[in-house]
């Protein structure tokens, strides 16, 4: 990822603080959209607010309530938001030396890894550089995704219909956006397109989470025509 | 869903994401392996992108949600902002929607 987001700019000072208010702004959107769904679909309003403030993944929210929300049994939710972010193993690894320090500084930036945190972090070159983007974009992500699933529980209480303002649209839209500059590369390229077109296949037949890690297959892709 | 769910899975997600850094401290990872978990992560960013748009509790999650997706994904792709490309699919799914399409 690192090889193919070098072309990709390198935003420093201002530019950063610029795009991690984007970055904020469009996954408050996303969270929103999360506290609603959950509202609507009949949860207790502090469920939502208390997992996103202990699991702080969108992606692994919204897949475990799906699955309640869908009649799921507990095991199956938590299995399919686990599963989701055995991703997050990868990203730890990538921004390893961005936490090192202090043990709380690594628990807390452990914490603070996510897709859109990883992202800002590995687009940078120097270490210094890494370090500010990683931090600067973790807090404000952290409490801008908080407040936003707290809005988005009362929106969802006033609102019953989410799914007429097209807010389930908005989640997988924010992942293509993240990973874009990722797909630079010809090989990580037909490797995602092929992951992708096996974990929409296997959808109906696999329970919820395992067609996304089954996608990994995809990878092969990287050891042809080196 | 009970309280404890949400403590397994967020407990599940913490050590998932330290051990990472953990093991990094015992291990060296070599360049080319660093290179394959930074493709990894892309092609799960995609899967999970691509599953999320086009299904629904395993089945087909209708026409307007990947269109608005689509949409999002052309003005992406073309640099336009990001709050612009999030915006832009719920407006397009919520106006397809309103239309009769879903």
């Amino acid at each position: 990822m690192r090889m193919s987001w070098r072309t990709a700019e390198r935003p420093r000072g201002r530019e950063l603080r610029r795009d991690v208010a984007l970055v904020c702004l469009a996954d408050g959107i996303v969270g929103v959209s999360f506290g609603a769904t959950a509202v609507a679909g009949g949860l207790p309003g502090w469920l939502p607010v208390l997992m996103s403030l202990l699991v702080f993944a969108g992606g692994a929210q919204f897949a475990a309530i799906g699955v309640v929300l869908a009649g799921g049994s507990p095991v199956a939710a938590v299995a399919a938001g686990a599963l989701l972010n055995t991703r997050l193993l990868p990203y730890g690894l990538g921004v390893a030396d961005v936490t090192a320090g202090r043990w709380w500084t690594r628990m807390l930036g452990a914490h603070l890894t996510t897709d859109e945190t990883v992202a800002f972090a590995l687009r940078q070159d120097e270490p210094a550089a890494r370090r500010t983007a990683f931090w600067t974009c973790g807090g404000w992500l952290f409490s801008a995704w908080n407040v936003a699933v707290l809005l988005g529980v009362l929106a969802g209480t006033a609102v019953k219909n989410t799914s007429a303002f097209g807010l389930d649209a908005t989640f997988p839209a924010v992942l293509l956006a993240l990973a874009l500059p990722t797909l630079a590369d010809m090989r990580t390229r037909a490797a995602a397109g092929t992951g992708a077109a096996a974990a929409v296949a296997l959808t109906p037949v696999l329970p919820a989470g395992l067609p996304v890690l089954a996608a990994l297959g995809g990878l092969a892709w990287l050891w042809r025509r080196r | 869903m009970p309280l404890l769910a949400v403590a397994a899975l967020a407990a599940f997600t913490f050590a998932f994401r330290l051990a990472g850094p953990l093991f990094r401290d015992r291990f060296t990872v070599p360049p080319a392996a660093q290179r394959l978990l930074g493709s990894a992560a892309a092609v799960l960013l995609v899967a999970l992108a691509a599953t999320s748009a086009l299904t629904q509790d395993g089945g087909f999650a209708g026409w307007a949600r990947p269109a608005g997706v689509l949409a999002a994904a052309v003005l992406a792709v073309r640099r336009v902002p990001f709050p612009v490309v999030v915006l832009a699919a719920a407006v397009v799914t919520a106006l397809l929607r309103l239309g009769g399409v879903h």
